[in-house]
């Protein structure tokens, strides 16, 4: 009895792990070609690189540059309790703070309503800059109109950005850790561009960086075609 | 019993959905549009006839005892590569079925055939059973999607038929699931389990 | 059963009562409330309750004829046409034709005829259609025309908030002060307010309960015993905090009075005894408070009324009408 059970079990795992093996690799790829989809969608620009993510908070937060290495703004995944459950946004700001555009990651908001907002706020936030405007529902006196009927959706789905946008996009120092000012000193742990490692040449422990250090000088961003 | 007979057997007199009302869980949450229907009726056909033919196989061996948790290992192994493989291949399907996925392991029409069917009937005979179980399950289940798909948001697969305006938020929520299946029943025991 | 039945001596009297009769007396009640609503909304309010009755009339009498093939037609008892009278009486005046048929249909075909037709129905047909529009079309039952724009108004109808959405937005924010934007009693009383056609004007269906009392239509048990509920419930929540909309407010707003006095009243949804109706009434009165202070929807009087229709089965159990002549059980 306990021998045959002990052996499906192991056939069982057997089976699994070799199927693991074959499909893991598949899924990983599947789920960095949509985050990065999805990053290129609200930078609203193809020719970018991508810094590794940092948590800052509950927010996961990606260093976005340009080609070149020049910072173009963050992207950042931002969640807050919808109508239904987790809504869960992925917004892109610019250096500035502006909202570069947005895609919404995961939602239970209801079909036809709040499941709207992916594609509702499109042409009303891209452009606004929630440091600057007042980034709440017409009905709470903002100049976002809410979906039509689906306040609650709207307001969570609106809260989310903002708060993005405050612990994020609106203190940069917060977000990379590395956006030092040119000139200023940094310490070598490997971050700061300048001083990309404790034994690399020039380190002191008290290093100079010589121009603006941005995310992009993260040691290895890696590059998404 | 004859093989096709078997088969016929499960689409009509034994219909998983309308007549022995199985599997309501998945019958309910996934049926929102028949492309989710149909993909969800084809991933547990999947699972039934593999786990039928290969419980039938195994029948003899394992002992009255544990053959229950022995059956849920083989169901729930073969739900777990299907999960694997619906992830890595077919992204989409799981992008709209997602949880419900994991979820045809405690699906009771798969235990229930293979406690009543598999497990007193040779192998060739029970891979028929799954094949036409599963098949009685994808119908009902594209049935119950489309229409709801068709009265909620006015279009089939996908393709709108009028409108895009056009819009019944009951039918794509649970209220209507619930409404539209009961509508089916009557019309299923009206005019096909009849004949 | 039937040869069990001893039939006593005549002479009988028979009081005179019937369906058609009570039915036409509600209608007839609903008559003033029709009226304000044509001069607060306009026209609006008259061709959505023609279409709404003609609609349920309609779908009454083609599952009788085609498909129940009932030799007797049970279209002129009247309880289609006061189901499509509150069914309008329960939209907006401004809304789009196709929406009224689609939930007479629901109204008739679904949560009546299904059933079994009158008398066998587990819920109010007109307030399960409404329900069954309120989740399927949120957008077009939700947006309510201002009043007083003129005789000719229909689908133009310009809109606007409803005294119930500015409480809740009161509630929501916090902010006492968003309750200053409720319109005046009078308006209230007038029906010179937003919202669905037929509960605007309180005066009016005001008056139909005294008709429906006069008639001995209804009993007070069930609308008294609503009203009183809310009035207290929502007071209390007043005292604690001002953010709470005051309690006659809350009487007058929204469908409160015409759910409380021709809506949870129906014969086949309401229960038997006079206790088991103080019960419902109670229950529907504390739910609808509830609803609209916590709810999603600003409106909670006709889910209330829903919601208990399912318990009367279970209230009709535990409080049987005293039997003639019983006397009660010595311990």
């Amino acid at each position: 009895m306990l021998v045959v059970l002990t052996v499906i079990a192991i056939v069982a795992a057997g089976v699994l792990a070799s199927v693991n093996a074959v499909t893991a690799p598949q899924i990983e790829k599947i789920n960095a070609d949509n985050l990065a989809a999805g990053i290129k969608a609200v930078m609203g620009s193809d020719d970018i690189q991508v810094a590794d993510p940092q948590e800052v908070d509950a927010f996961t937060v990606y260093g976005i540059c340009d080609k070149d290495g020049n910072a173009l703004g963050k992207a950042v995944v931002t969640t807050e309790n919808g109508f239904g459950g987790p809504l869960k946004v992925l917004v892109g700001f610019s250096t500035e703070g502006d909202i570069l555009g947005y895609t919404v990651l995961e939602h239970a908001e209801t079909p036809g309503l709040g499941a709207k907002a992916g594609e509702w706020f499109q042409d009303k936030i891209i452009g606004m800059n929630p440091g600057k405007n007042n980034f709440t529902v017409s009905k709470d006196g903002g100049e976002v109109d809410a979906i039509t009927a689906s306040t609650i959706t709207s307001r969570a789905f609106l809260k989310a950005i903002q708060n993005a946008y405050d612990k994020v996009a609106a203190a940069p120092d917060a977000a990379s850790g590395a956006t030092k000012q040119a000139g200023e000193k940094a310490p070598c742990d490997g971050k700061n561009g300048c001083c990309k490692a404790e034994n690399s040449a020039g380190c002191d422990g008290d290093c100079h960086c010589e121009k603006e250090v941005t995310a992009c000088d993260i040691e290895t961003p890696e590059v998404i075609e | 019993m004859n093989n096709l007979k078997v088969l016929v057997n499960g689409i009509i007199k034994e219909n998983p959905t309308f007549v022995l009302l199985l599997g309501m869980c998945p019958t309910l949450g996934t049926t929102s549009s028949a492309f989710n229907g149909m993909s969800m009726g084809l991933a547990t056909m999947c699972v039934l006839i593999l786990s039928n033919f290969i419980i039938a196989l195994i029948k003899n061996l394992i002992p009255d005892a544990v053959r229950i948790p022995s059956y849920i290992v083989v169901i729930a192994s073969l739900v777990t590569v299907l999960q694997m493989v619906i992830k890595a291949y077919a992204p989409e399907v799981d992008k709209s079925l997602g949880l419900f996925i994991p979820l045809i392991v405690v699906n009771c029409i798969i235990l229930g055939r293979a406690e009543s069917f598999a497990a007193k009937n040779g192998a060739i005979a029970s891979i028929f059973d799954g094949i036409g179980i599963g098949l009685g399950f994808t119908i009902a289940l594209t049935c119950l999607g489309a229409v709801r798909e068709l009265l909620g948001t006015g279009a089939i697969f996908g393709v709108t038929l009028w409108g895009e305006t056009y819009g019944m938020l009951m039918f794509v929520l649970a209220p209507g699931a619930f409404l539209v299946l009961a509508y089916l029943i009557v019309l299923f025991n009206k005019y096909i389990k009849k004949a | 059963m039937a040869n069990k039945l001893v039939v006593s001596l005549s002479p009988h009297v028979h009081s005179g009562d019937s369906i058609q009769k009570n039915m036409y007396w509600v209608c007839i009640a609903l008559v003033p409330a029709l009226l304000c609503s044509f001069i607060s909304f306009g026209v609006g309010a008259i061709i959505t309750t023609a279409i709404s009755v003609a609609a349920c009339v309609f779908f009454e009498w083609a599952i009788n004829k085609f498909m129940l093939k009932n030799p007797k037609c049970t279209v002129t008892d009247g309880s289609a046409v006061l189901t499509g009278i509150l069914l309008a009486f329960n939209m907006p005046s401004n809304i789009q034709p196709w929406i009224i048929i689609v939930g007479a249909l629901f109204a008739i075909g679904v949560v009546k005829m299904t059933f079994g037709g009158l008398g066998c129905n587990l819920f109010n047909p007109a307030l399960a259609g409404r329900a069954f529009l309120l989740i399927s079309f949120p957008v077009d039952m939700t947006t309510w025309p201002v009043p007083g724009q003129g005789f000719g108004t229909y689908l133009d109808a310009e809109t606007g908030a409803t005294p119930l959405a500015i409480m809740k937005t009161a509630f929501k924010s916090g902010d006492a002060s968003v309750l200053d934007q409720l319109p005046s009693f009078q308006s209230m009383l007038l029906g010179n307010t937003g919202g669905c056609l037929g509960e605007v004007c309180a005066a009016a269906l005001i008056l139909g309960f005294i008709i429906l009392l006069w008639k001995k239509v209804i009993t007070w048990h069930i609308p008294v015993s609503i009203l009183a509920t809310v009035a207290v419930f929502s007071g209390l929540l007043n005292l604690a905090n001002p953010v709470y909309a005051n309690p006659l407010a809350e009487l007058m707003s929204g469908g409160l009075l015409l759910g409380a006095i021709f809506m949870a009243t129906d014969y086949v949804t309401s229960p038997m005894s006079k206790n088991g109706q103080l019960v419902y009434g109670v229950a529907i009165g504390f739910l609808t408070v509830i609803i609209r202070t916590y709810g999603a929807y600003p409106e909670g009087m006709s889910f209330a009324i829903l919601i208990m229709n399912a318990f009367v089965p279970l209230i009709n159990n535990k409080f049987k009408p005293k039997r003639f002549g019983e006397v009660p059980a010595k311990k």
